[in-house]
C-alpha cells in the first residue's frame, strides 16, 4: 500500500496510508488531511489513487503545490517524490512490490468508474484507524460521486485471474531485458571462405547467419544457452557433420556449424 | 502453418511458465481469410470458457458470412457484409457468454477480450475489444494498429499520463471493455489497406507485456521469412522473459493481395472496357 509521510522542517509528523481513492489536503476541517496553517488553502490539493497509481492535483491553491521543488497542476506520483505545501512536506512512498505469494496481483480486470478501489481494497486487510493530528473525516468523502470503498459494483467486477508473480529482475519498464550473468557470451568464428578468421560476438538475443534466399539460420541467446534454428533455404544447418533439421538445436562450445557452404565454429568466451 | 495463394497463417498459444491453465483461445481459417484471438478472464476455468465461446461463436459467424460473400463482386458490398458479420459475431458471443455467466454461478463475471481480422482482396477488417492487439510488420517497421481499451490508454488520452510514464504505472491490467460482461458490447472496427509482404501479428497481452516493441520487431526482422519459426520464437522469448501470463500469437502474411492476384480475366475485362470507352469517347458519341 502506498502512503504519505508528513513532516515540517525535517521533523516527522505523521504517516498517512492512502486507503481511499480520493484524499483531500487543505486547511479546512473537512479535508482528509487537514493542515491548519495559513499558507495552506482551504482546499489545497487532492490525491487520487487508482490501484496503486496516485495522481496529485493542485486545486488552484493560493501558494501552489510543488513536487521535488517544481510547481505542478496535475502530477503522476512516483515513489520517493516529495510534495511541498507551504512549509510542510509530504513524501510519497509506494513500495508495493509484486509478490510471489499473492496470486491476484496484476490480474486483468474490467475497470469502470466506481470499481477502481476494488482490487486495492481486496489487497488490504483492515482499514487503518486514523490518529489524532491528521483528521480523516469519512462523511465528506463521497462528494465525488464514487460509491464507498468497500462497495463492490456487482457484475462489473469481472476478474481475469492473471497471477503474475514478478521476479525481482523485472525492470521499471516492465520489460526485463534479463541479464544472463550465468551465461557466458558466445561467439562465432568463420573457418572458411573469404571471411575466414573473422569473429562475431553473439550479443543480441537473435543473430541471423547465412545468405538470404539461399540459406539462413538464426542463433537465439536464451537464459538456458544458445540455440540454432533453420530459417529459410532448402538445406538445413549442419552441426559437427550432422544435418539438424528444422528443430532448434542447442549449441555447445566448439561446435562446428556449416551454413550456405561456410564453416564456422561456435565457442563461449569464458 | 496454413497457406494458400494469397495468405499464410500460423497460430500458437502457450500457458506460460506460471499459470496452470490457458485462458487464451485462437481460431484461424485460411479458407475464410479470418483469424480470431481471445483472452479470457474469470475465476477457475471461467476465463477459458469465455474465450473459447467467443472464438467459436464468432468463427461460425465469419464462416457463414464468407459463404455469402462468394456471390458478391463489389468491394464495398463485401466489406459491409464482413463488417456486419463481425458485429453480429461479437454481439452473439457477448450474449452467449453474458447469459451463461448470469445463469451459472461458477461462471459469474467471466468475460474475454477479442481481436479478429478478416482479409479480403487488399483489405483487412480488424475488430477488437479490450487489450488484445494487432501489429503490422511492413517494410521493416512495426506498427501497432489497435489502441487498447484500457484504463491506461484512457489516462494517456486524457493527458494524465504520458506514454513514457505509462510504463511506470501499476495498472496495466485494467481493461475498459470486454466481451460478455454486460448485456451490450461495442467493438471497435477498422479497415486497413494491405500490401504484398505485410505480416500481421495478433497477440494477447502475454506477449506485449513481456516483450517491448523493439524486441518484437527484432524477432520479426530476423525470422519473418519463416512464419512458423517466427511465431514460436515470439512465444519462446516472452516465456524466457518470465512467461507470467498465457501468451498467444497469430501471424498472417499477405503473400499477394487479391488485387494483384486478381483473376487475369478480371483485369482483361477491365482493360477491355477502358479501351472500349476511350474509343467510344474518341468517336464523340458521348459528351464528356
Amino acid at each position: 500500500m502506498s502512503k504519505l509521510i508528513l513532516s515540517i522542517d525535517g521533523a516527522l509528523l505523521k504517516e498517512i496510508p492512502l486507503t481511499k481513492e480520493r484524499i483531500t489536503i487543505g486547511r479546512k476541517p473537512h479535508n482528509d488531511i487537514q493542515i491548519d496553517n495559513l499558507a495552506i488553502s482551504g482546499e489545497h490539493a487532492v490525491i487520487i489513487t487508482v490501484q496503486g497509481d496516485s495522481f496529485l492535483e493542485d486545486l488552484n491553491s493560493t501558494n501552489g503545490t510543488f513536487v521535488n521543488g517544481q510547481p505542478i497542476k496535475k502530477h503522476f506520483l512516483q515513489s520517493g517524490e516529495v510534495i511541498t505545501l507551504g512549509k510542510y512536506s509530504l513524501k510519497y512512498i509506494n513500495d508495493v512490490v509484486p509478490s510471489m505469494k499473492n496470486d491476484d496481483f496484476e490480474r486483468t480486470m474490467i475497470f469502470r468508474p466506481g470499481t477502481a478501489a476494488i482490487a486495492s481494497m481486496a489487497a488490504m486487510s483492515t482499514p487503518t484507524p486514523m490518529q489524532s493530528q491528521v483528521r480523516f473525516t469519512d462523511a465528506d468523502t463521497r462528494l465525488d460521486g464514487y460509491p464507498g470503498n468497500g462497495q463492490l459494483a456487482g457484475s462489473a467486477a469481472a476478474v481475469k485471474v492473471e497471477s503474475i508473480p514478478a521476479s525481482a529482475s523485472i525492470g521499471p519498464l516492465g520489460f526485463s531485458d534479463q541479464k544472463m550473468p550465468s551465461l557466458p557470451l558466445g561467439a562465432i568464428q568463420i573457418l572458411s571462405g573469404n571471411n575466414a578468421g573473422k569473429e562475431l560476438e553473439l550479443t543480441k538475443s537473435l543473430t541471423t547467419l547465412g545468405k538470404p534466399k539461399i540459406q539462413v539460420a538464426v542463433i537465439a541467446r536464451r537464459p538456458q544457452g544458445y540455440f540454432i534454428t533453420h530459417v529459410e533455404g532448402d538445406t538445413f544447418p549442419i552441426i559437427n557433420g550432422i544435418s539438424v533439421g528444422a528443430q532448434a538445436q542447442p549449441l555447445k562450445d566448439y561446435d562446428v556449424i556449416e551454413l550456405a557452404g561456410i564453416k564456422m565454429t561456435f565457442f563461449l568466451k569464458h | 502453418m496454413q497457406r494458400n495463394a494469397v495468405l499464410e497463417m500460423v497460430a500458437q498459444t502457450d500457458p506460460g511458465k506460471v499459470r496452470s491453465g490457458n485462458e487464451d483461445a485462437v481460431w484461424t481459417s485460411i479458407a475464410c481469410g479470418s483469424v480470431i484471438l481471445a483472452d479470457g478472464m474469470g475465476g477457475y476455468n471461467a476465463g477459458e470458457v469465455a474465450s473459447h465461446m467467443a472464438t467459436s461463436v464468432m468463427g461460425a459467424q465469419l464462416e457463414k458470412a464468407f459463404a455469402k460473400r462468394a456471390g458478391i463482386t463489389t468491394k464495398s458490398a463485401a466489406l459491409s457484409l464482413t463488417n456486419a458479420a463481425i458485429k453480429v459475431g461479437i454481439a452473439e458471443a457477448n450474449r452467449a457468454i453474458f447469459s451463461l455467466s448470469k445463469t451459472q454461478e461458477q461462471y459469474a463475471g467471466m468475460g474475454t477480450t477479442i481481436v479478429a481480422g478478416v482479409f479480403q482482396r487488399s483489405f483487412l477488417t480488424v475488430a477488437h475489444v479490450g487489450d488484445s492487439r494487432l501489429y503490422r510488420w511492413r517494410g521493416k517497421q512495426l506498427q501497432q494498429m489497435t489502441t487498447d481499451h484500457s484504463w491506461l490508454e484512457e489516462q494517456i488520452a486524457l493527458g494524465s499520463l504520458t506514454r513514457e510514464q505509462a510504463h511506470l504505472s501499476r495498472n496495466k491490467n485494467l481493461v475498459t471493455r470486454a466481451v460478455g460482461v454486460d448485456a451490450q458490447v461495442s467493438p471497435e472496427i477498422n479497415v486497413h489497406e494491405t500490401a504484398d509482404g505485410d505480416v500481421y501479428l495478433f497477440c494477447s497481452d502475454g506477449l506485449n507485456d513481456m516483450l517491448s516493441d523493439s524486441k518484437i520487431a527484432l524477432i520479426l526482422s530476423k525470422c519473418s521469412e519463416n512464419l512458423d519459426l517466427c511465431c514460436s520464437q515470439l512465444i519462446q522469448s516472452s516465456i524466457d522473459q518470465g512467461g507470467r501470463d498465457n501468451v498467444s500469437v497469430i501471424l498472417v502474411r499477405v503473400i499477394a493481395t487479391a488485387a494483384s492476384a486478381a483473376p487475369a480475366n478480371d483485369r482483361f475485362f477491365l482493360n477491355g472496357w477502358r479501351r472500349f470507352s476511350t474509343w467510344f469517347k474518341s468517336c464523340r458519341f458521348v459528351k464528356e
